[in-house]
């Protein structure tokens, strides 16, 4: 005989699952990830299969052994994210032994102290990110120049493009700002002799994800536009002011802020609930990188923004409401 | 606002209506209106014919209720209901299909041009006295909707043809086969109203019904000399565009203010298309309401199709027209899939609500384990009442009900979009609802303990 299943309306389900957008973003990171698979080579294969492999690992055995779950959430994705995240924020001539740090950081500290999936406050790649910085400040701060296919702990280092940026603000000499690449070279990452972190070194490859992640509603465009809108307006007015300050495309070009803007700040469980938190959060996070950049001690200012913002997403969330459907505006 | 656009599944969209074959034996649920339960009249061994009245209205947001079929009373006892619980039912044997001779089993159209009698006072009358309700599902008294409380004024009757509940066909068929009834209905609506301007909301899904009813509309109301004026309504696709207040903005742009309001404060009558034609047949036919067009679907189902049924019939008659219950598991919902009730029992009687009979089969009728909600805030973005139902099912499940009902849990209209689309499966709309019902509970205490 046959059951009559009995269960509460709605009987119907999108089938949309946690799996499918965050094997979503794994593909959207795609064309980041073999950029700077083409740009650093070696390195980069090494460093990134180290982070993933290291974030993986802290998943299952904490969720197994410390945790004792049941149901493991190794395989649901977030962990392999936090990984990518993680080596696209690093310089690709990284030691293992300081990857695996940060990946314990950002798994263990970051997401499991907290509760796991779901649960934690800041964005985990972020925190590794950032506690590797202040531990290893030396092997954090020197970017190997692109096109060294072959190399790992041996690549040639050299300035990134916020660097430059950076003394010339210091020293108020506008005449530096001439050594950066065009944006155009930005754009694609192919600046000669440009250097920077893994994942952010090609914009190109970035907004392919982002257009990705709009396209299959993975994400909404209120953080990466708001954050981009406001970098850009406020860094074109400080360069209207005084040259000095680089030119809003280059800041939006430079650094980790495509990368953040899109993949990091739109973090699900560190992010706000509603459309205009959303804004709100993006809107502070595109003012304060460019501060941090530009008047800051570290040259880059997006994952400290991020960070910073992530702190203020609960206070977010308990104030700003959805406008309720007959609400009559006060 | 919000809104999801789940799979259609309209198995039975061109299926023409059939005429259900009479029960053996018909069930009658007391309360299958909102308000008090009707009161029975008849009593174990008398004799009823079709239309006979076998319990009055409970009280004044009630309605009476009138035999589908002919034969005898067999017993006054509980049965299980939708609700899954036993409930007062009047069963009556079935002998024979005998009417009362005052029904008008004609075809014939009537028009209210010819008839000079039908003040809005006698058409309210007539329908209160023939049962009519809310056909949508809703089932609440359509006279009281026709008699608006004095503090508002109604200025537009906004017929509701959108039927976005996937599966569910029979308010299309009704279109298609009686929609010159329906227009008399709503004819008879805007007079009992006492308003000019009709409005027939359908979503563009159903194309030939936009074009039918355009047609006759303009025929019939938008000439020369016509009193009224009706306009059809194409609208995009979007669940839960059928709920009252969604379709209100859609069709007029005016949103009904958080509850204690009703549509009616913004001005506006809203009647399901079934309910336009029990209106017709009530007041031009003197035909109470005892029989509705059901959809009878799903997926594993031989023969789904759309039927002519007396109330009363239990389920498993018309699932058996169809072909019989599908092997293995299932779930039987009385209405839709997404704002359905799911059943306990085969026996569960056709009632004045029931558009749709609807069976979900095997993996489809089973939920996924729920995981941790990633914060995605894909429930914030679908929610039609600007809720945020993540945190109102939280809210419920931690019983913290003072902050519950400050984020106006009170409002959800329990559409179920939050829980479709949750992508860790979350069973929002479960908590959502406990809490609603509880701080419901907590306002009318303090009510009472005001007064």
């Amino acid at each position: 005989m046959s059951k009559l299943i009995v269960s509460l309306s709605p009987h119907a389900h999108s089938r949309d699952s946690i799996e499918r957008n965050m094997y979503g973003v794994i593909i959207a990171l795609m064309p980041a990830l073999l950029a700077s698979f083409y740009f650093f080579g070696l390195g980069a294969v090494i460093v990134t299969a180290t982070s993933v492999a290291a974030c993986c690992f802290f998943e299952w055995a904490i969720c197994k052994y410390i945790l004792k779950r049941q149901q493991n959430t190794l395989l649901d994705g977030s962990a392999i994210i936090t990984g990518l995240l993680l080596a696209f924020n690093v310089p690709s001539n990284l030691p293992i032994w300081i990857i695996l740090i940060g990946a314990l950081f950002a798994i263990g500290v970051a997401k499991f102290t907290f509760g796991g999936l779901g649960n934690n406050i800041f964005n985990p790649a972020l925190v590794g990110r950032a506690a590797l910085l202040v531990a290893f400040p030396a092997q954090m701060t020197t970017w190997p120049k692109i096109g060294q296919w072959d190399t790992y702990l041996d690549a040639e280092t050299g300035a990134t493009p916020l660097s430059i940026i950076n003394s010339a603000i210091r020293m108020g000499d506008a005449s530096l700002l001439e050594q950066l690449p065009s944006s155009f070279d930005l754009f694609l990452g192919s600046s000669s002799g440009g250097a920077g972190a893994m994942g952010e070194i090609c914009a190109l490859a970035l907004l392919l994800g982002l257009a990705f992640m709009l396209y299959n509603r993975i994400i909404t465009w209120h953080i990466p536009v708001s954050i981009l809108g406001t970098a850009f307006v406020f860094s074109g007015l400080l360069h209207l002011a005084n040259p000095v300050y680089p030119d809003p495309f280059t800041v939006l070009l430079t650094g980790g802020m495509m990368l953040g803007a899109i993949f990091m700040a739109t973090d699900y469980v560190t992010s706000p609930m509603t459309p205009k938190g959303q804004l709100i959060y993006g809107v502070a996070i595109g003012f304060l990188t460019v501060v941090i950049r530009n008047w800051g001690a570290y040259p880059e200012g997006m994952s400290f923004a991020i960070l910073i913002m992530n702190a203020f997403t609960p206070l977010i969330n308990n104030y700003v409401k959805p406008k309720r459907f007959g609400e009559v505006s006060k | 606002m919000g809104g999801i656009h789940p799979a259609e599944n309209k198995l039975t969209h061109e299926v023409a209506t059939k005429v259900a074959a009479l029960p053996k034996q018909a069930i009658f649920p007391l309360g299958q209106h909102i308000g008090a339960p009707a009161k029975p009249v008849v009593q174990k061994g008398d004799k009823v014919k079709v239309g006979t009245m076998i319990a009055e209205a409970g009280g004044f947001v009630s309605a009476p209720i009138f035999s589908s079929v002919s034969g005898t009373v067999f017993k006054i006892d509980t049965a299980i209901d939708a609700t899954g619980y036993r409930k007062p039912v009047i069963i009556i044997n079935v002998e024979g299909d005998e009417w009362e001779e005052s029904i008008d089993r004609s075809d014939k159209l009537e028009l209210v041009a010819a008839h000079p009698e039908l003040t809005p006072e006698e058409i309210v009358k007539r329908v209160q006295n023939a049962g009519v309700v809310g056909m949508g599902g809703a089932c609440f008294p359509t006279f009281i909707k026709l008699t608006p409380p004095p503090t508002a004024k109604a200025e537009c009757v906004i017929i509701n043809a959108v039927e976005c509940e996937p599966y569910i066909t029979a308010d299309y068929r009704l279109m298609m086969e009686h929609a010159d009834e329906i227009l008399v209905g709503l004819e008879l609506l805007m007079i009992g109203a006492k308003v000019t301007k009709g409005y027939i909301g359908i979503e563009t899904n159903k194309p030939a019904a936009i074009e039918l009813l355009t047609k006759k509309c303009d025929e019939k109301f938008n000439i020369a000399g016509s009193k009224f004026n009706v306009e059809v309504v194409p609208l995009k696709q979007r669940y839960p565009q059928g709920g009252e207040k969604q379709l209100v903005d859609a069709v007029i742009n005016r949103q009904v203010p958080a509850p204690p309001a009703i549509p009616v404060n913004v001005g506006a009558i809203v009647q399901n298309v079934g309910t336009a034609f029990a209106v017709y047949e009530a007041v031009m036919k003197n035909k109470p309401l005892f029989e509705r067009y059901t959809t009878v679907t799903g997926k594993k189902l031989q023969n789904p199709g759309n039927f002519l049924v007396r109330m009363g019939t239990p389920m498993k008659d018309l699932i058996d027209a169809c072909g019989g219950m599908p092997e293995g598991d299932n779930k039987l919902l009385a209405g839709g899939p997404m704002m359905g009730k799911a059943l306990t029992s085969v026996e569960v009687p056709i009632c004045k609500g029931t558009n749709s009979v609807t069976i979900i089969s095997d993996d489809e009728a089973r939920r996924k384990d729920a995981q941790p909600c990633i914060r995605c805030a894909k429930c914030v973005g679908v929610c039609p009442m600007g809720l945020e139902p993540y945190l109102l099912a939280k809210l419920s499940e931690v019983k913290n009900w003072e902050r519950a009902e400050s984020e106006d849990i009170t409002s959800c209209i329990e559409c179920g979009s939050c829980q479709y689309t949750c992508p860790a499966y979350r069973p929002l709309l479960d908590n959502i609802r406990l809490g609603k019902s509880t701080v419901m509970g907590i306002i009318r205490a303090r009510a009472a303990a005001k007064k």
